[in-house]
């Protein structure tokens, strides 16, 4: 599981939160709240180990993540404000070639049917560029299904998703922390999924 | 690895402008030369080694800002550090598809260049093997300037000043392995010393890089 | 033993340095005096006119010091880099950007007296000799540094940018310079050369070594003069620090 102990964080020369704990067990989800600028996605950075805490420390199955390197690595799904989705290339080989990178190169047909089961089929040989956001957002839904993790951090997932797109994700996210799996997510919208703890920062 | 080249050289082919623009600058800089210096054949094949390499050394550095900066800007370059796959690998893919896109046309063009320049064909040989073998190095090094600036206000001059004093030693082995053929003492120490330049590089500039990536993104 | 380790690490918080520094400055120029009239008056009073040059090359009494120290405090700041990047402590980090200006002012005094020194010796203001030409490419090293870190807002992100900026530089210094070296014995048409210096009379020795102490006492109060100000400047938001505000509340 998921141990954030004591955790703080500076921004330039600037604290920005300290002494943050935060505990996140299989078939538990965490919701990060807080005010714009309080440092929710640092919190988050901190925890997929993109930036060292400058006090405290994040453990993965009671090892530091620095220690834990691409084991960790290879449990985890982060995805940031960004879509993290190169535009010229078509969502089917966005994903297929993350995946490959990951070392985990997901079968075509199963990126097909993810695709497809987030409404984009007819879509999925489109370049990323000619897709609307909301689209783009859900070709990252279908990435979610696709990159087998145990811990989803999820930075600001519900922007630009439309109600349905939401209730996708929502279920998504319900249906991995059912089947064990752990999510840390923030969002200034409640998050319509049940049983999470929550942070306030 | 083999999926980053792989990517890379996908999004080089649907993005063909930035590719071309860095190999006409290459063309250009060269023939402005002769324009500055004037037409004669002697003087002409004397220069040939030294502006042939100041082009293909600028033309490489155009391209370098690109090498990160896409990346970093639509998420991707996060989601490499998040890998499982260890990052100087992922980085040594990054930088053998921008030599594949931009080191590599210099080579092949550079022999046709020489030719401006009255270069006999052995010459023309010593030239296209350094290059052959200092255009990666460049690749390598500039990839560190590209990490240490990423995001950095004033990015392409600052990564100029940066890179171009680490350039000098592959300029001068790589220029001299040609003059050193035209004065009859054969090349061959020179382009040994590119090769020794080639392995250290290949070897330690991906960790350089990787720290400065990881700098760049905390 | 241990008393002592812990006694000087102490010393690695900017805040307990500032003052620590402080005192160290003065005794430095003190000693920076000291060495500077010595140095000159070997220079000027002492050292014999030379055979060949005549009064003229008495300026290597600063040209070779300014070499020496340019490349010295390279290596110095490169430490301090590396140490603030290993064991993160901002206070190295800050020792190796006070030390950027100096090390580059002594690399453009080198090239300037070296300029000069050419000029009433061969006719020309520039030669691309093999140490005047590593000079300035450490010299565009040394800019290239004080850049970089101009260049990023986040002072920790400078901090270790720059920290690997010098690493690399201080290995590629060796690889330029012998590349450099090669370049220039290949190309012997010029024989002209700064370091076929005259033939050393020790007097002339002691001259340099004099001088080059002069300057290393006054990279040392600079350097501690700016790491205090770069202190101020990056802990201005510290209860410490607010003593020195110049504004009045």
């Amino acid at each position: 599981m998921l141990r954030g102990i004591d955790l703080a964080c500076v921004r330039g020369e600037r604290p920005l939160f300290r002494g943050v704990d935060l505990a996140v067990d299989a078939g538990e989800w965490l919701h990060v709240r807080g005010a714009n600028g309080a440092g929710k996605t640092s919190l988050l950075r901190l925890l997929a180990g993109l930036s060292v805490p400058a006090a405290g420390e994040v453990r993965w199955n009671g090892e530091p993540i620095a220690a834990a390197g691409a084991a960790y690595r290879r449990d985890m799904l982060f995805l940031g404000h960004q879509g993290a989705l190169k535009d010229e290339l078509s969502a089917l080989e966005n994903i297929e070639l993350a995946g490959a990178l990951d070392g985990a190169p997901p079968a075509p047909a199963d990126v097909i049917a993810a695709l497809r089961r987030f409404g984009l089929q007819g879509r999925e040989d489109l370049p990323v560029r000619v897709l609307s956001a909301g689209q783009k957002r859900r070709v990252l839904l279908a990435r979610l299904l696709t990159r087998k993790a145990k811990l989803w951090v999820l930075d600001e997932p519900f922007n630009a998703l439309d109600a349905k797109a939401v209730d996708m994700l929502s279920a998504l996210i319900a249906g991995h922390v059912g089947e064990g799996g752990m999510a840390v997510v923030t969002s200034h919208q409640a998050v319509p999924v049940a049983g999470g703890k929550a942070v306030d920062l | 690895m083999l999926a980053v080249v792989h990517r890379d050289l996908l999004l080089a082919i649907r993005r063909k402008t930035e590719v071309l623009t860095a190999l006409l600058f290459f063309i250009i800089v060269a023939s402005l030369f002769p324009l500055g210096i004037g037409p004669e054949p002697a003087l002409l094949r004397k220069i040939a080694p030294g502006v042939l390499w100041v082009a293909a050394l600028l033309a490489t550095m155009l391209g370098l800002q690109r090498m990160f900066a896409a990346d970093h800007a639509d998420g991707t370059l996060e989601q490499m550090l998040l890998s499982p796959t260890p990052l100087a690998l992922l980085v040594a893919g990054k930088n053998l598809a921008h030599w594949l896109v931009c080191g590599l046309p210099l080579v092949l063009l550079a022999p046709l260049l020489g030719l401006q320049f009255d270069l006999d064909a052995q010459a023309l040989g010593v030239l296209t093997l350094g290059l052959l073998l200092g255009t990666p190095v460049l690749s390598l090094i500039g990839s560190i300037g590209a990490a240490l600036t990423l995001g950095v206000r004033g990015g392409g001059v600052l990564l100029s000043l940066l890179v171009l004093p680490l350039y000098i030693p592959t300029l001068i082995f790589g220029a001299g392995a040609v003059q050193a053929h035209a004065a009859g003492q054969g090349a061959g120490g020179h382009l040994s010393l590119l090769g020794a330049l080639l392995v250290l590089s290949v070897f330690f500039s991906p960790f350089a890089t990787t720290a400065a990536l990881r700098i760049a993104l905390e | 033993m241990s008393n002592g380790i812990v006694h000087w690490l102490k010393f690695a918080s900017p805040a307990s340095f500032y003052p620590l520094a402080g005192r160290m400055i003065p005794w430095f120029t003190a000693l920076a005096v000291l060495f500077g009239v010595a140095g000159l008056w070997v220079s000027f009073f002492v050292a014999p006119t030379d055979a060949t040059q005549g009064e003229g090359y008495r300026i290597i009494f600063v040209h070779v010091p300014a070499s020496w120290m340019s490349m010295f405090i390279y290596l110095v700041m490169a430490t301090w880099a590396g140490i603030g990047l290993a064991l993160n402590t901002r206070l190295s980090a800050m020792m190796a950007q006070a030390l950027a200006p100096t090390g580059a002012l002594m690399a453009f005094l080198s090239l300037w007296t070296g300029a000069f020194w050419g000029k009433p010796m061969w006719g020309t203001w520039w030669v691309w000799d093999a140490r005047l030409t590593s000079e300035l490419v450490l010299f565009f090293l040394y800019l290239g540094f004080i850049a970089l870190q101009a260049a990023i807002d986040d002072p920790r992100r400078a901090d270790k940018a720059g920290a690997i900026l010098a690493l690399v530089g201080v290995v590629n210094v060796p690889i330029i310079y012998f590349s450099v070296k090669w370049w220039n014995t290949l190309h012997q048409g010029a024989s002209v050369s700064l370091t076929r210096a005259p033939s050393m009379a020790q007097t002339m020795l002691w001259g340099m070594l004099l001088m080059a102490l002069c300057f290393w006492m006054y990279a040392v109060v600079m350097a501690l003069k700016r790491v205090r100000a770069i202190i101020l400047e990056r802990e201005a938001h510290t209860e410490w620090a607010q003593q020195f505000a110049q504004v009045p509340a």
